[in-house]
């Protein structure tokens, strides 16, 4: 392949692959055989943009199954959002190019939830940090976080460089978090992942969570990994009795010592909440995004939002993929959140829109308030001030224009 | 100032000899939660280095933020002319890696002293990733 036998875009992708291997002292390469990608305008840019071009025009194709993240552009949404029209015919283009080189377009970045379930020890290449976080963690698969490029690379040559969580040494616990309560909302689980990913930022580091009351659900555990992610830049946890590496604390940590422990008590969660400012008291953008939401949360918010209307003047989102819209439509989940107010945007996740800053400053956006403690931490370079809130509370808060 | 060598060594590192201003900054970084990708000014509210313009600059970041965006978002900032001339990092994540190789652009990681305790912001530094070292050139 490094003498180009297969093209020059695999030579390229291969000589990316190495650097990055040996930065990190690789001894090898692995298959793979899945990938997930980030790719749309507003992160790639015109350089990104031409760079896909001169790859499709040197023939370059996938080999392996290659799925993208949640984009930049609903395009049934663009005008109402004032987004940039030649920024969406550039996003357009992008899906084409992507298309063309044999990549599936999914624009989610649930695919763990809706499209691909990896087994046990399967080696993939996904991007997004919440995907990684959930296939190391919760399925017992390996991946590092393969970022656009490096995971395009791997899309093309197949394999990936041999180190970080590819290797049983960096997938042990490294410290101990005792979760001495139990947690119900959404936002409390990433209210969990805020607390112990801002105090321990580290991609090594892994946290092996004990205690835990009760059998989370996969949407619990998404919030929470997506949290640890967002705010620790960590790809993976343990849970003990959960997940399955940790069937017991010892197997968790794999014979070493963890570097430290700490308890998370009721007190530090309610903390979290109260912890958030809100400086001209105003309440009038609320969002569930950043992950994506899942058919059974979609479910969950119609039944808030049933018979109930979004107070005038406020303005919800709701982002999925296709797949979800597609079976809330036919469950009647769609209909319910449409009627009562709430913007549906398909494919999308609303801290990457295109044109977030403008349309902060047109619509008097100064807070953001949501029940994903990830966006609340990504969408803070758009200058948005924001607060998490519980999922019932941001319902709330929707409908009757009072903040709590 | 004293006319004693300051060095650093760096556990890992990849791209060019490049020297600069150095901007050292006790907070981590991202390029997609902390940066205007537009105008190179670190954008978000409260960061440590907020209205700092990092083009041209050699950044030290003691660790690093979530997002996958690094990846295009080096390349990106590359094409536009408002990239740094080197990302030092304490701990970095593969996302930097990545997206620093892709944009050909120097990058360290692991330092063998602190250089919040050595280097200060607006300082030349000369960073060599052959030789994995970082040299005070001028105080600024």
């Amino acid at each position: 392949m490094l003498r180009g036998s297969r093209g020059e875009p695999v030579r390229r992708a291969l000589e990316l692959q190495l650097e990055v291997g040996k930065f990190y002292g690789a001894r090898r390469f692995v298959p793979v055989t899945n990938v997930h990608m980030m790719g749309d305008i507003e992160v790639m840019g015109d350089g990104g943009l031409a760079h896909l071009r001169r790859l499709e025009g040197a023939g370059a194709r996938c080999e392996v199954a290659v799925t993208t993240n949640a984009r930049c552009f609903d395009f049934a949404h663009v005008e109402r959002l004032g987004q940039d029209p030649g920024e969406a015919a550039k996003e357009r283009e992008l899906i084409g190019c992507l298309r063309r080189m044999n990549i599936a377009t999914t624009d989610t970045c649930i695919n763990y939830q809706t499209v691909y379930q990896p087994h046990f020890g399967e080696r993939l290449a996904w991007g997004d940090t919440g995907t990684v976080i959930w296939a190391n963690s919760v399925c017992g698969a390996r991946s590092n976080f393969e970022s656009g490029p490096a995971a395009m690379a791997a899309g093309m040559t197949g394999r990936v460089p041999e180190y970080g969580f590819q290797l049983d040494r960096h997938r042990r616990g490294t410290f101990v978090v005792e979760v001495a309560t139990g947690l119900d909302d959404l936002a409390e689980w990433g209210a969990l992942g805020k607390l112990v990913g801002e105090s321990h930022q580290s991609y090594f580091a892994v946290p092996v969570f004990t205690g835990v009351r009760r059998a989370p659900t996969a949407d619990e555990l998404k919030h929470l990994g997506t949290s640890l992610a967002s705010y620790g830049s960590m790809a993976m946890y343990h849970m003990v009795g959960v997940t399955p590496e940790a069937t017991t604390l010892k197997a968790a940590l794999g014979g070493s010592r963890p570097s430290g422990r700490m308890r998370i008590t009721r007190a530090d969660i309610e903390r979290v909440f109260r912890s958030y400012r809100n400086p001209d008291g105003s309440c009038n953008f609320v969002v569930f995004s950043g992950p994506q939401l899942s058919l059974l949360e979609m479910r969950r918010l119609a039944q808030l939002f049933e018979g109930r209307r979004v107070h005038a003047g406020t303005t919800v989102f709701a982002t999925t993929g296709n797949g979800v819209i597609s079976q809330a439509r036919a469950l009647g989940y769609a209909q319910a959140l449409e009627a009562a107010g709430v913007t549906i945007l398909e494919g999308v996740c609303v801290y990457i829109l295109q044109n977030l800053s403008h349309m902060r400053a047109a619509n008097c956006w100064t807070n953001m308030i949501s029940n994903s403690a990830k966006i609340v931490n990504t969408i803070t370079a758009h200058k948005f001030n924001t607060i998490l809130r519980r999922t019932e509370d941001c319902v709330e808060i929707a409908c009757s224009g009072v903040y709590r | 100032m004293s006319g004693a060598r300051v060095t650093i060594r760096v556990k890992r590192a990849f791209g060019r000899a490049v020297e600069g201003e150095a901007v050292v900054s006790e907070e981590g970084f991202s390029p997609r939660y902390d940066l205007d990708r537009w105008s190179g000014v670190i954008t978000k509210p409260g960061h440590r280095l907020e209205g700092v313009n990092i083009r041209d600059k050699i950044l030290f970041f003691p660790t690093a933020k979530g997002g996958i965006a690094a990846g295009w978002a080096f390349h990106d900032i590359k094409t536009k002319g408002i990239a740094p001339r080197a990302l030092v990092f304490g701990v970095t994540n593969p996302v930097m890696v990545q997206g620093a190789v892709f944009a050909g652009m120097t990058i360290t990681e692991g330092w063998s002293r602190d250089p919040r305790a050595c280097i200060r912001t607006g300082d030349t530094v000369r960073v060599d990733p052959a030789a994995r070292t970082i040299e005070l050139v001028k105080r600024g």
